[in-house]
């Protein structure tokens, strides 16, 4: 075999701590290394020309490169000895840069360790094998996961390409969190109107199956062949021969219902459409608030029901979808503010959510648009609205900043004003956080132009005196304590990842971090990638974000769906588990282990053997080291290579 | 854990301004079965001023308290005083820690052999005689009585070293009264800074601070404001007058210990209960809990 090793200097990061021609040297010394050098930036275009003119040149049959991170650049590197006519495989990564000298400032210590890495490379590349990708069709279908404005935005995207396009939407009615709101800043334009035309788009469109009121239940396949089981709840309507005509809700007797989509202001009934522009416009029913469900006397709905679509028997139905592609955008959940003890922790009515008092601003939502003090119907004139609670609070485990709060507080003091001109807005402060184009000018208006008192500092106690409350907090621009009498305190409350978001990461195979965000390929270069191949993001399920952001990510999402799916069949990733049959005794412990299901019991000859489906290993190697034979072996990383590697680096010439 | 024996610390402030606080609590928990064994030779808990200049000082007083404890073979240590608890809870909590503890053993000459746990009185009487404890002995109900409880800023704070009742919304007070028949209303003001240590330097700091407690106590119509800390007692009760005649206000409201209400509550005699040391007077507390109860006399 003939090796050609690349060192790299990265610049300064990895030259400046390891002596790299030293490393070059001690590498042309190893077994069958025909040829080693340094390069200041290998992956430059002409350090990359150089690999190839020097495969030719000297006929190499492998190369080593000791530079980054595999993570950063070995896709970079194996497209570069293919272009020069090798197996991509036929390629191996020293890490000197991660692993040594960004990590050790002995010069002499870091060139003993980056020679070691090396040689522990040419070792393994010594025993490597040419692998040949297989090719498997693609289903050009795309799952998006979740109805709010993300995943809207990538549902028409892809429908619009030419892709299908299945969205799956929790509540009955899609429309996420955005249709709850009345207004959108900068703009002070109404959410529902913009909004609105893109949810009947989404039902309109021919492309597009919708499952409102439906979960994912489970999720199988890899990258282009996904199989996905779809929960649909039971609704006990119909929903083929629903009209939306709202008879059943007008005449339902249990009228004390939570009310999910008016976050609990006011009560609904237990059959409902959530709201007057739901899509689809089907009546749903709340299973623990029905008398009929609950095996009391009722049935009012099924009689009132001019079409006949009230199934009191309906269940869960199970429906089972082959997808290539997959858009996880579950957005967000306000987080639960009761923690709060200063804040009364629920005791005082008028103390409110954001979110609940966007339903009360809005036209449409429980209170008509009028603003009302919950407790007593009153116009409240003094309102206080609170930035950051559970938003950069250590305290409650929430470090993090919440990111759109500071702009709808701004809007919802602008709104106060319009609808309350003789009223007074107060905004308890932390900083004021406003880069989006229009943003800060905003938050100015807000302030100049509408009056509202911002006051920099933490309320420390909200207490009731007679019918108002007192909400005492700090001015850290004056150095005082302030008090203001409110009628009416409204709390930003922080956001956190949507409720079960770790469930359907796992169902995913996705990562997440630990408040529940879905973890993004990189933070800068793979925003919407995930890590695992053929699923990505877009909304605040990734990290919060505001409807521009989550509009831009919904379409990005899209473009990423559609450049995976442009193509007929994909590449299968080679560096799979291999079965030695002479030495299988079919013990089945690595079907047991195996977690994506990918190992099953084969007759060969009469005898029971495990075999490996190619297409749905993923190489994690867990039936490698389950066996108790050794004869599943990951190819590409076999257990003499992994030997060899040790030797390499244990037993030095 | 314990037998019902706990090594009692009464704390300075039982010694002097609180020894009212002292001796109801004494008289309460031999009625509850509660055995109190005295700290031999106890000294200064370190809270103040010690543990403002040096932590280690701090600690080795409370330390030595301790070591006292052991040698009654006792490690439950309980206080009255939620100001020595907390001074207590930080000794065994920074002691946890092998080079701190090295250096209080250093001062004390007395290691202590194992581990302590701190209580206050009304956390064991709480956990372990319960509310429905409580109840079961009420032998004179307070039921004509309307109470504020008034927790005071150190009784649940701060939460990780105290690690007792909610730090924003106590009811350990709460709870117990009501089960001794009192109309307990929601007290906003039950954390509020009483002015606390500032009695002396800041006598305006305290009458602003207090005015705003007793004030909001009267407005809620309480018969009298309930404690559980011998300082917020001393500044709500003593300076009631410099309070009145500082904010210009004319609140006359008792300021009783937990341990006088529940005492009552048991049907304790009054001598035992010092409630002659209280300033301002508290007699027309004592006369409506005396009445029998409004309902059973409309019954």
């Amino acid at each position: 075999m003939k090796i050609g090793v690349f060192i790299c200097h990265c610049g300064s990061n990895i030259a400046a701590t390891v002596d790299v021609k030293k490393v070059a040297e001690a590498a042309g010394r190893m077994s069958d290394v025909a040829y080693s050098v340094d390069a200041m930036y290998t992956c430059s275009e002409p350090g990359q020309q150089a690999i190839e003119a020097a495969i030719k040149e000297h006929g190499l049959n492998g190369v080593v490169v000791a530079s980054c991170s595999p993570r950063m650049h070995e896709p970079t590197f194996r497209r570069t000895v293919e272009r020069a006519g090798l197996n991509r495989y036929m390629f191996e990564m020293a890490n000197i840069r991660e692993h040594v000298s960004w990590i050790g400032r002995d010069k002499e210590l870091n060139t003993v360790k980056a020679t070691d890495l090396v040689r522990m490379a040419v070792e393994k590349l010594r025993l490597n094998r040419v692998l040949i990708p297989k090719k498997i069709p693609a289903t050009r279908k795309v799952l998006v996961v979740g109805g709010g404005v993300a995943g809207i935005q990538a549902a028409l995207d892809c429908a619009e390409a030419g892709l299908d396009v299945a969205l799956v939407e929790r509540e009955p009615s899609i429309g996420g969190k955005m249709s709850k709101l009345d207004k959108t800043f900068p703009t002070v334009d109404c959410s529902s109107c913009i909004l609105g035309p893109r949810m009947v788009d989404v039902a309109q469109h021919e492309r597009i199956e919708l499952f409102a009121y439906s979960e994912v239940d489970s999720v199988s396949g890899y990258v282009g062949n996904f199989e996905v089981t779809i929960r649909k709840k039971a609704a006990y309507v119909d929903w083929d021969k629903c009209t939306g005509c709202g008879a059943c809700t007008e005449k339902c007797p249990s009228k004390k219902s939570f009310d999910r989509f008016n976050e609990g202001m006011g009560a609904t009934t237990a059959i409902n459409i959530p709201f007057p522009q739901a899509i689809p416009k089907k009546a749903a029913i709340t299973a623990g608030e029905c008398r009929q469900l609950q095996g009391k006397k009722c049935g009012v709905c099924a009689k009132f029901c001019p079409t006949g679509a009230i199934n009191y028997e309906q269940q869960d139905e199970f429906i089972t979808l082959k997808v290539g592609a997959i858009v996880a955008a579950t957005g967000y959940d306000l987080m639960d503010w009761k923690v709060y003890g200063e804040y009364g922790a629920g005791r005082y009515p008028d103390v409110i959510t954001s979110l609940q008092y966007e339903r009360m601003l809005s036209a449409s939502g429980p209170y008509g648009g009028h603003i009302k003090r919950p407790s007593n119907g009153e116009e409240p004139k003094n309102i206080v609205f609170i930035q950051c609670v559970g938003s950069r609070d250590v305290s409650v485990g929430r470090p993090y900043c919440s990111g759109f709060c500071c702009m709808y507080t701004a809007k919802q003091a602008i709104m106060t004003r319009d609808h309350i001109p003789d009223s007074k807005s107060y905004v308890f402060y932390m900083d004021i956080r406003s880069p989006g184009k229009g943003y800060d000018e905003f938050t100015r208006r807000a302030q100049e132009e509408y009056g509202a008192q911002y006051v920099r500092g933490r309320v420390s106690q909200i207490y009731p005196k007679g019918d108002k409350l007192i909400v005492r907090g700090a001015d850290t621009l004056l150095g005082a304590q302030v008090e203001v009498e409110a009628d009416l305190v409204v709390l930003a409350v922080g956001a956190g990842a949507a409720h079960e978001a770790p469930q359907l990461a796992e169902k995913l195979r996705i990562s997440y971090d630990s408040y529940g965000f879905f973890m993004e390929g990189h933070p800068k270069l793979k925003p919407v990638e995930t890590n695992t191949a053929g699923v990505f993001l877009a909304g605040s399920c990734q990290g919060l974000k505001d409807i521009p952001s989550s509009v831009s990510q919904g379409s990005a999402a899209a473009a990423k769906v559609l450049g995976l799916l442009s193509r007929d069949m994909l590449e299968s990733d080679p560096q799979t588990a291999l079965v030695e049959i002479k030495r299988c005794i079919g013990c089945g412990k690595c079907i047991n282990v195996c977690p994506f299901g990918a190992i099953r019991e084969a007759d060969i000859r009469g005898q029971a053997k495990a075999e490996v489906l190619e297409a749905v290993c993923q190489g994690c190697g867990l039936c490698n080291a389950t066996c108790p034979q050794g004869a599943i072996q990951l190819s590409h990383a076999t257990d003499n290579q992994i030997l060899a590697e040790v030797e390499a680096l244990l037993c030095q010439a | 854990m314990s037998d019902g024996t706990y090594a009692y610390y009464p704390g300075c402030s039982s010694a002097g301004t609180s020894k009212e606080y002292d001796l109801s609590t004494r008289a309460l928990c031999a009625a509850l079965g509660l055995t109190l064994r005295d700290v031999p030779d106890w000294n200064c808990c370190g809270s103040s001023p010690a543990h403002t200049v040096d932590h280690t000082l701090s600690a080795a007083l409370a330390a030595r308290n301790l070591a006292q404890a052991e040698s009654l073979g006792l490690d439950n240590f309980i206080t009255p005083c939620p100001s020595c608890l907390k001074n207590v809870h930080n000794a065994i909590e920074h002691m946890r820690e092998g080079a701190f503890k090295d250096k209080v053993d250093k001062l004390t000459l007395r290691p202590l052999t194992r581990e302590h746990s701190a209580k206050s009185v009304l956390q064991v009487i709480l956990e372990d005689v319960r509310p429905e404890g409580i109840a079961a002995r009420t032998r004179k109900p307070l039921s004509n009585l309307r109470l504020v409880p008034y927790y005071g800023c150190l009784m649940t704070r701060p939460g990780r070293s105290m690690r007792f009742d909610d730090e924003e919304n106590p009811t350990s007070l709460d709870v117990l009264l009501e089960a001794a028949g009192a109309v307990v209303p929601h007290f906003p003001f039950k954390l509020e800074c009483c002015g606390g240590a500032f009695g002396i330097p800041r006598g305006d700091v305290v009458a602003r601070l207090g005015g705003r407690v007793l004030s909001l106590a009267k407005s809620l119509g309480a018969d009298a404001v309930v404690v559980a800390c011998p300082l917020c007692q001393m500044n709500l009760d003593a300076r009631q007058g410099q309070i009145n005649s500082a904010s210009g206000l004319n609140i006359n409201m008792p300021v009783l210990y937990y341990t006088q209400l529940l005492g009552l509550a048991l049907g304790l005699d009054e001598s035992k209960l010092g409630l002659k040391q209280l300033v301002v007077d508290p007699s027309n507390v004592l006369r409506k809990a005396a009445r029998p109860a409004v309902k059973e006399a409309a019954a």
